[in-house]
């Protein structure tokens, strides 16, 4: 990892997104203590970790195979933390039976890890996790072992769970989906740097580069005289397929022809090749027709229209 | 902006101990190795070069004391021919039990590798392992009172009529004997016996390494079926054959328990071994017999690392 | 699944005939403990009788060697198990330089043939001018059992993996409580059945020992006597018993520790 400067703010859901390898994971590592930076510092509330082992930190991780002791029941996992604190039995139990509560697991503090759902692994990570009243609690691609529906689900109760403890949560994930349902804030990293950092929002609506228009959701990548004749000259800019609107062929300052077409259930997805001013550029330019509207056969020549804001020039790397 | 703290204080030498660890991690595994290494890599590769430094020793024909000053001498002694006879025969016979282990194994490896499933895997697995691991001594005294002239394998070939068989066996020149358990192919068999086990395992793992597929092609020995087993299975199993003959190679010539007991006490490299370094108290000469299978050993290791034995290890 | 082919009966037939093999002579020891006869091996034996396991029990000269080799795979199994125990889990904890030459002078010992382990401590005796005692012959079989429990933990300490570690630092074990409460209970059994087969192969050791015991003998030792200048020989198939089952039941108990995992294959004597 090379020039990462990263703020974090008390009390934020945080999101670190990127593909594998792009040093989310390693920065991760860094404010849990598993790896040193080999320079700078990482500054948990102020204060230099550069002394600090792990088992002195403040801030605990749900990993992302849970590794979870394999050897114990759950109530002897969730008590860990305290058990190596050194707090006395019953009010370790006690502790746990409440945390065990909290993630809606009563009652299964003596199974073993292996008799559980992978939904209620993940569970008794979280609440092992969150029994040392973390200041910061790191979750690493939590839920990426889990089904689609239980994702979903486990999504929220994160959300609401990290609203009533008001914990920082600093979550790492490669599904960008994930980071912009649940974060307050993104940070997009690509090639061990950050690309891009701000509200979930601003990454989505005004990608910084192009690295982080085309990693976070699906939008139209114009090169600059394609964004020129998007009326945006002299820059890389990047256009939401959402954005765009299909209007008939007369008159319509962009046209071009269907190329493909994929139902998506809340709307169709349109591929329409279309050409620049000098007519030698070509671009396929993604638009998603809501799925009340008429869907044009594929051949059929169609205008695009769009809303001028919603051309955004951008970085080209 | 809070008065809490985002990290905890040490408590105690440990957590001292395990921050130090943390912050150097070289140092922990110096730490950890520093005993074993200094075991094995002072201890047991000191007493290696003390045996290679000794063998450089000559003893002095007429009063028996050790002079310790380098000599080639002693090297010069292993090529006189009663010396070089013991080396001979000695790696004679590793080759010859090698290459039965190998054939007698085969089967056994090939059978639990292709055909043995659930239980009966587990029960192959167990029937090889505890031979294997268990007492050599026993082994051996077991096959003295088979060999012996009054034993088992007597009574059952005169009990079945082949009596004659086996006095025509012990009638031939150079392996005969007066008995089974005196002579080389007593020897012989016991060798065989007791390294077996070492054959087996490398070459069931080779072969369990083989996809199923290729193995099912060729399991159907019908017509022609030999040819496929030559020509596909053999090959297959071949690293594993290698890694067994590593075993039974150097147990057969680092051996001195199994010629003293069963055989016509000929010499073989470690009953010289034993002998020189002992009741004849030449020690120099021993330490340079006992190079002997080193150097084998070595150079036969080479050409199995060539061979590409070493995976299937 | 392909159709269920079957194993030739030719091929049935040898590898059966091969377990058989290994497994036959062994039971000889046991029908000839029992046997009338105690100066040749006659076969079939002309009569049974259990007085030589009583004849064996009032032997004088077989309790000193077998508390003898009590002691020595006591004390090498003990120090096998702290040395192979450190050895792996240096190994499985980094990549550092000289991994392999250390991976390989583990092995060393087992792999070259005994009677050249057995010579060069000899030799290092000679040279330093150490007396044979009980220590000579520990340290002798601690060296060659230190990778029976170092391949057992080593194959363990993989699967236990990284991230159990990582896990239990971050929730505030420090290294020792980490040991405890994690490394050991996972590792324990592999520890236990590595230290089983050390005990087995030290206690019926032979090779190295008779060049490091000087003029004790264990009991493996004694054994050899006998069979070199046999006296009642039913006797020493009585002893013989005794030393199949002190390495017999081990072996068992380890292969049982260790199921599912394949640490006890590929460890050779």
């Amino acid at each position: 990892m090379d020039d990462v400067s990263l703020t974090i703010a008390e009390g934020e859901f945080f999101a670190m997104l990127g593909p594998s390898g792009s040093g989310k994971t390693t920065c991760l590592r860094l404010i849990s203590g598993f790896e040193k930076p080999t320079s700078g510092v990482v500054r948990i509330f102020g204060e230099d970790m550069g002394a600090v082992p792990p088992n002195q930190r403040q801030v605990n991780t749900v990993f992302q195979d849970y590794a979870l002791f394999p050897h114990m029941n759950v109530r002897d996992n969730v008590s860990y933390g305290p058990m190596v604190r050194g707090v006395d039995r019953r009010t370790r139990l006690a502790e746990a039976e409440r945390l065990l509560a909290l993630v809606h697991l009563d009652g299964f503090g003596d199974r073993k890890p292996a008799q559980l759902s992978g939904g209620q692994r993940q569970r008794v990570a979280l609440a092992r996790a969150l029994i040392n009243r973390p200041r910061v609690l790191l979750l690493d691609e939590p839920l990426g072992a889990l089904d689609l529906k239980l994702r979903e689900a486990m999504q929220d109760e994160l959300k609401k769970l990290q609203r009533e403890l008001g914990i920082t949560f600093v979550f790492v994930t490669h599904d960008q989906g994930e980071a912009l349902s649940m974060a307050d804030r993104v940070a997009v990293f690509s090639q061990g740097r950050i690309a891009q950092v701000g509200p979930a929002a601003e990454i989505y609506a005004r990608p910084a580069n192009r690295f982080v228009a085309d990693f976070v959701g699906s939008s139209n990548i114009l090169p600059p005289l394609m964004a020129a004749a998007f009326g945006a000259p002299g820059a890389w800019a990047s256009l939401r397929p959402e954005a765009l609107r299909i209007v008939p062929a007369e008159g319509a300052r962009i046209r071009g022809r269907v190329t493909g077409a994929r139902y998506l259930g809340a709307g169709t997805r349109l591929a329409v090749a279309v050409s620049g001013h000098s007519g030698k550029e070509e671009a396929e330019i993604a638009v998603l027709v809501p799925a009340a509207q008429m869907v044009p056969s594929e051949g059929a020549m169609v205008g695009i229209d769009w809303d001028t804001g919603a051309v955004h020039p951008m970085e080209p790397a | 902006m809070s008065d809490l703290h985002a990290s905890l204080p040490a408590r105690g030498l440990w957590d001292r101990l395990t921050a130090l660890f943390w912050r150097r991690p070289g140092l922990l595994v110096g730490v950890l190795i520093a005993a074993p290494l200094l075991w094995l890599g002072v201890v047991y590769v000191g007493s290696l070069i003390a045996l290679l430094v000794q063998s450089f020793y000559s003893i002095d024909e007429f009063s028996g004391v050790v002079q310790r000053e380098f000599t080639l001498k002693t090297y010069a002694e292993l090529l006189r021919p009663a010396n070089a006879d013991i080396i001979l025969r000695t790696v004679t016979m590793a080759a010859a039990v090698t290459v039965a282990s190998a054939i007698l194994a085969f089967p056994i490896a090939y059978y639990a590798a292709r055909f043995a499933k659930g239980r009966w895997k587990a029960a192959f697995y167990l029937g090889i392992m505890l031979p294997l691991w268990s007492s050599y001594l026993v082994k051996v005294y077991a096959w003295k009172m088979i060999l012996s002239k009054e034993g088992i394998i007597s009574w059952a070939a005169n009990g079945i009529g082949a009596g004659a068989v086996l006095d025509a066996l012990l009638a031939l020149p150079g392996i005969g004997g007066n008995s089974l358990s005196t002579s080389y192919i007593g020897t012989f068999l016991v060798f065989v016996y007791v390294w077996l086990p070492y054959m087996i395992l490398p070459m069931q793992a080779s072969l369990e390494r083989v996809p199923q597929s290729m193995l099912e092609a060729s399991a159907d020995l019908g017509a022609g079926g030999l040819r496929t087993l030559w020509s596909v299975i053999l090959p297959l199993a071949l690293p594993g054959v290698i890694a067994g003959s590593i075993f039974t190679f150097s147990l057969t010539l680092g051996d001195y328990i199994i010629p003293q007991i069963i055989g016509n006490s000929a010499n073989f490299i470690g009953m010289a071994v034993y002998q020189l370094q002992g009741t004849a108290g030449n020690i120099p000469l021993a330490a340079a017999f006992a190079v002997v299978p080193i150097v084998i050993m070595l150079v036969y290791l080479g050409i199995a690392r060539k061979l590409g034995a070493f995976d299937a290890l | 699944m392909p159709s269920e082919t079957r194993a030739p009966w030719i091929l049935k037939l040898l590898a059966m005939g091969g377990l058989l093999f290994l497994h036959l002579p062994i039971l000889l020891i046991f029908l000839y403990a029992f046997t009338t006869e105690d100066r040749s091996y006659q076969f079939p034996p002309p009569g049974l009788t259990v007085k030589w396991f009583a004849v064996a029990w009032n032997r004088p000269d077989i309790w000193p060697p077998l508390w003898l080799s009590l002691k020595v795979a006591f004390l090498a199994t003990a120090l096998a198990v702290v040395l192979g125990t450190l050895a792996a889990a240096a190994m499985a904890r980094a990549r550092f330089f000289g991994r392999d030459a250390i991976s390989l002078l583990v092995v060393l010992p087992i792999a070259l043939p005994g009677i050249i382990t057995g010579m060069s401590l000899r030799s290092a005796f000679a040279i330093m001018d150490v007396p044979f005692s009980t220590w000579t012959i520990v340290l002798g079989h601690a060296t060659f059992c230190i990778v029976i429990v170092y391949n057992n933990a080593v194959a363990r300490l993989r699967r236990l993996s990284g991230p159990l570690l990582e896990a239990s630092a971050d929730l505030g074990a420090n290294g020792l409580q980490t040991f405890r409460h994690v490394i050991l209970p996972n590792l324990g059994s592999a520890l236990l059945a590595g230290g089983m087969l050390a005990f087995a192969l030290s206690f019926d050791e032979v090779i190295v020992t008779t060049f490091t015991a000087g003029q004790q003998a264990t009991l493996p030792i004694w054994m050899l006597e006998e069979l070199v200048r046999p006296r009642q020989r039913p006797v020493t198939n009585v002893v013989a018993m005794v030393v199949f089952g002190a390495t017999f039941l081990p072996i068992l108990a380890a292969y049982y520790l260790t199921r599912g995992g394949e640490e006890t294959a590929g460890g050779g004597k």
